[in-house]
């Protein structure tokens, strides 16, 4: 067991993991922060994705020891101190952009990642940017209608309520 | 207008904000103080003899509670499958054990062989690996037609063959048949494999068991569907065990598509072993174990023949199917290829001769079982793609011979024992051509060739049948289960409601639709009705989700418990009111004497059931109803789809460029949802048409075994739909109208595509008759080039 410490979502944490635990691993068991979800063992889901010193990556594949000393944010960590959804999120709800709402919290991670270096980007940009996000519910048609809603691009006359 | 709150509003989901910050509870997120944690070893054969297992090395690793193989199960049932089918004889169905752990044989790579529970789930793993399995290999089984032939290596010794079911619907005599097609003008042919799915519902398979030897009673925390039927089928034919002693709860639970339905051998592992280790005990799937384990889709290997008249009416309409079960019989797995199937070969058309066969296989293949749609996308895709080959053969428009051949006068008794209660296919066809703009296509063509592309225009019909009903019939067809659903409608002093539901939420938002429909019926706001599902102690017994049957049997439970609420609340307002029962109305959340100003709030009369001082003798305290519904018949939804596409014909590569849905779903309570839900059914019916394969070796090894080599459909694999259900026929015996909308993308998309795709090709001069989904684009360049 070795020591690990972390910021996250702006509180300092630590804990003693094996070599082998997993990011993901740490924030759902040690921390208790089980919105982080394990969809796969292949890294292709992406419904562990949090923002490690600011870029998106999979937690499920990133080992918790190379986490140590690093910023990390979570989908506990995005909405305001009282509850408040973020544009992001609220962007989600408005449009219908989950349904089962297991892939989530990685969809919001990684929208927050693309819209932080792209803050307006096209259609084809953001279905690109999400090919490592798997959702099986939405036919990705809100998703993506949420995410251009979320920069500020007028929606409405994309098809559907 | 689009209304703003009750039925037909478009009400933003209140279940969001949980799942939007982190704070679902779906089942891996739960943890049982003290919980020890199963690794299954599973078979790397696909069929074998075993010849011994030790676990002696396992057993003495670090933190190993207890070892299990198939032995600690003897005695103890087997999984269930809830469906009964005669075969053409009148003989049942072959229905062979299928084994909590595998006992004697394996048959299929995954089948579990043992469990290792331990304290930890990285001791669990290694401890498995230190498990000595000696099998002695025997050949697999994987072709269906090679399995059924005389001679074949049986995969259940005790089974006579490998056939489960020989099945047989509609016209009986085979002669007449054979003349109908003699006489036709026109007949075509058509060999199709509806290819096999994985459902992959994002959230694994995960169960948390856990046992009290002090009030001996059980928890079983599992993903599933329908936690009441869970409970059923393992306390009555697995375990054992006393139903009121067992609490099942589904809590959030990450998409479903059907393979959530079925009750696994992993769920009823953890609940004994809670027993057996006296700890509770957590599984979680991995995704490859979820590949191994889950029950699959479709896998049908069909041929379909259509008769035509000289004047292009459809005469008649054979199939042959054999539909792979894979090695043992999954819950509902029977009744898929059969009654969800052979009854959906009319279609939207007025066929007068049907007959459908279909040979049921085990093979050395994981369970195939309900996927969305079920046995539905695969008659559709049969149907839909002959009757395109039909007009291509005729050089006739293929949107013309459909309407030709509608049914328009409803009821109508199919040859295949459905009767559709309502529909307008022709105008929902209308809506079609409108939405989808079809009378811009050659223009659209002319761009697309411009740029060197082919580009074609796929049209489909569709009929669906959902909420599957009513229970004395569907008991006549071999149905092991009702198929019923129901509510419990508590209203609380202060006026607010909990409606407890039989029906579960993983997705479809029940959470939001199902309270527009309370609220209108009393003229209550929303925010005061709350749907609680998913725990057994806590709900009335119902039959779960599936089969797009939630609103339409347990929301019709819901409003005549509904309506059981108001008409002891009218009685008591009546009494406050001092008026005749009969002269109360309810208007807005408001009790009044009709004709006159006198009114009282919905609050102060249920306060008035719960502090009864002020209260009419007759009538008992307390405002609570219950009700059970058993719909008349099943609801069909229908509807007409145009896909469009480009191939590249440099390199084979389909992009999908429109997809247009004009679907009949009758009323309908949010239409946000539903959208939500057409989407997410085409875009699982355009990963069957373009990307996704579960293959096996001829060894029986599973070679898409993680999402590195089974396409899911990503973002940039799929465009925007257009969606329109402004052609509503209601249902005509259910309260609601509405008839379902969950399946419907996923049956009317795949024939869209594939016949878009083969009028590309056929536009381009190529003389391409079928390409067999998935349309890799190597398969679409083979065709091409062939």
């Amino acid at each position: 067991m070795t020591q690990v410490s972390m910021t996250v979502n702006g509180k300092a944490v630590s804990g003693d993991v094996e070599g082998r635990t997993l990011l993901s691993s740490f924030l759902r068991d040690q921390l208790s922060l089980t919105g982080t979800h394990v969809g796969c063992d292949t890294a292709q889901c992406g419904a562990c994705v949090v923002h490690v010193n600011g870029e998106a990556i999979k937690s499920c594949n990133m080992l918790a020891l190379e986490a140590d000393g690093a910023d990390v944010g979570t989908i506990e960590g995005q909405a305001a101190e009282d509850g408040t959804l973020n544009v992001i999120q609220q962007a989600f709800q408005d449009h219908h952009g989950l349904q089962c709402g297991f892939c989530t919290p990685g969809m919001v991670m990684s929208a927050a990642a693309l819209l932080k270096d792209n803050p307006r980007p096209t259609e084809g940009e953001i279905r690109k940017y999400l090919e490592g996000n798997l959702c099986r519910c939405t036919g990705y048609h809100n998703i993506v209608k949420a995410i251009m809603a979320a920069s500020g691009q007028d929606v409405s006359s994309i098809a559907a309520e | 207008m689009p209304k703003d709150s009750g039925i037909g509003a478009s009400s933003k989901r209140r279940e969001d904000v949980r799942f939007l910050t982190g704070a679902g509870n779906y089942t891996d997120d739960i943890n049982v103080h003290g919980q020890a944690y199963v690794h299954f070893l599973r078979s790397d054969i696909a069929h074998g003899r075993i010849n011994s297992i030790d676990t002696s090395a396992a057993e003495g690793m670090p933190g190993v509670v207890k070892v299990f193989t198939g032995k600690d199960f003897e005695g103890v049932g087997g999984m269930p499958c809830g469906w009964e089918v005669t075969d053409r004889h009148g003989a049942p169905m072959q229905e062979p054990p299928h084994p909590i752990l595998a006992q004697g044989k394996v048959r299929h790579v995954g089948d579990p062989i043992a469990a290792v529970v331990a304290d930890s789930l990285e001791q669990a793993r290694d401890a498995a690996e230190a498990i000595e399995v000696d099998i002695a290999e025997l050949p697999a089984v994987m072709n269906m037609k090679a399995a059924a032939q005389e001679g074949a290596t049986l995969i259940h010794d005790d089974l006579k063959n490998n056939i489960c079911y020989d099945w047989h619907l509609g016209e009986e005599d085979n002669d007449k048949v054979n003349e109908v097609f003699a006489n036709a003008a026109h007949v075509t042919t058509l060999d199709l494999v509806n290819n096999r799915l994985v459902a992959n519902p994002m959230e694994p398979r995960v169960a948390v068991a856990e046992y009290s030897r002090g009030t001996e009673d059980y928890t079983l925390y599992t993903t599933s569907q329908n936690p009441h039927v869970i409970r059923l089928l393992m306390c009555a034919f697995v375990l054992g065990l006393p139903e009121h002693k067992v609490r099942v709860v589904a809590p959030d639970v990450g998409g479903g598509f059907g393979t959530k339905i079925f009750h696994y051998a992993e769920e009823a592992f953890c609940t004994f072993a809670a027993k057996a280790c006296n700890r509770p005990v957590k599984w979680t799937s991995s995704r490859s174990e979820a590949f191994m384990s889950d029950a699959h889709g479709r896998d049908h290997v069909s041929t379909i023949e259509l008769a035509l008249d000289a004047e292009n009416n459809f005469v008649g309409l054979r199939t042959n199917t054999y539909a792979n079960l894979g090695a043992y019989l999954s819950t509902f797995s029977s009744s898929v290829p059969t009654w969800l199937h052979g009854t959906l070969m009319a279609g939207n058309y007025k066929t007068p001769v049907i007959q459908v066969n279909v040979k049921a296989m085990f093979t050395n293949t994981v369970p195939v079982d309900a996927y969305r749609g079920a046995g539905r996308p695969e008659a559709t895709y049969q149907l839909e793609r002959v009757i395109d080959k039909a007009a291509r053969e005729l050089g006739v428009d293929p949107i013309a011979l459909r309407r030709q051949n509608f049914i328009t006068q409803f009821p109508y008794d199919t040859p295949v024992a459905l009767t559709y209660d309502t529909g307008d296919y022709n105008g929902t066809m209308d809506k079609l051509e409108a939405a989808a703009d079809l009378a811009g296509f050659a223009a659209r063509r002319s761009a697309s060739e411009a740029k060197g592309k082919l580009r074609g225009l796929g049209i489909n019909c569709y009929i669906e049948a959902c909420g599957i009903a009513p229970s004395n019939i569907v008991g006549m067809l071999g149905a092991r289960a009702g198929l019923y659903d129901a509510a419990t409608v508590r209203v609380n002093a202060t006026g607010s409601i909990s409606v407890m539901v039989g029906a579960h939420s993983h997705g479809q938002g029940h959470e939001t639709a199902f309270p527009q429909v309370v609220a209108d019926m009393i003229g209550i706001d929303e925010s005061m009705v709350e749907i609680v599902h998913g725990d057994t102690s806590k709900i009335p017994f119902g039959m779960g989700t599936y089969g797009s049957r939630s609103l339409a049997v347990c929301g019709s439970a819901m409003v005549k418990a509904t309506e059981k609420v108001i008409d002891k609340a009218k009685k008591i307002a009546a009494h406050l009111l001092e008026a005749s029962e009969a002269d109360i109305e309810l208007k807005d959340g408001q009790f009044s004497v009709a004709g006159t100003d006198k009114s009282v709030a919905w609050g102060d009369v249920t306060l008035t059931a719960y502090v009864p001082h002020n209260f009419p003798l007759e009538v008992e305290p307390g405002l609570e109803e219950t009700a059970f519904y058993d719909p008349a018949n099943f609801t069909f939804p229908a509807g007409a789809y145009a896909c469009e596409v480009e191939v590249d014909p440099e390199t084979g590569q389909v992009t999908i460029e429109a997809f247009t849905a004009a679907d009949d779903f009758g009323n309908i309570v949010n239409p946000m949802i539903v959208d939500g839900q057409v989407h997410g059914g085409i875009g699982q019916g355009i990963g069957q048409a373009l990307l996704e394969n579960c293959a096996y070796d001829e060894n029986g090894q599973l070679l898409s075994a993680s999402y590195m080599d089974y396409a899911m459909p990503r973002a940039d694999d799929l465009p925007f739909y257009a969606v329109d259900h402004s052609s509503q026929t209601p249902c005509t015996h259910n309260p609601l109208g509405v008839k379902g909308c969950g399946e419907a993308g996923a049956i009317g998309s795949p024939p869209a595509v594939v016949n878009a795709v083969l009028d590309a090709l056929n536009s381009g001069g190529k003389a391409v008759d079928h390409i067999d989904m998935p349309m890799s684009p190597s398969r679409v360049w083979t065709a091409m080039h062939g």
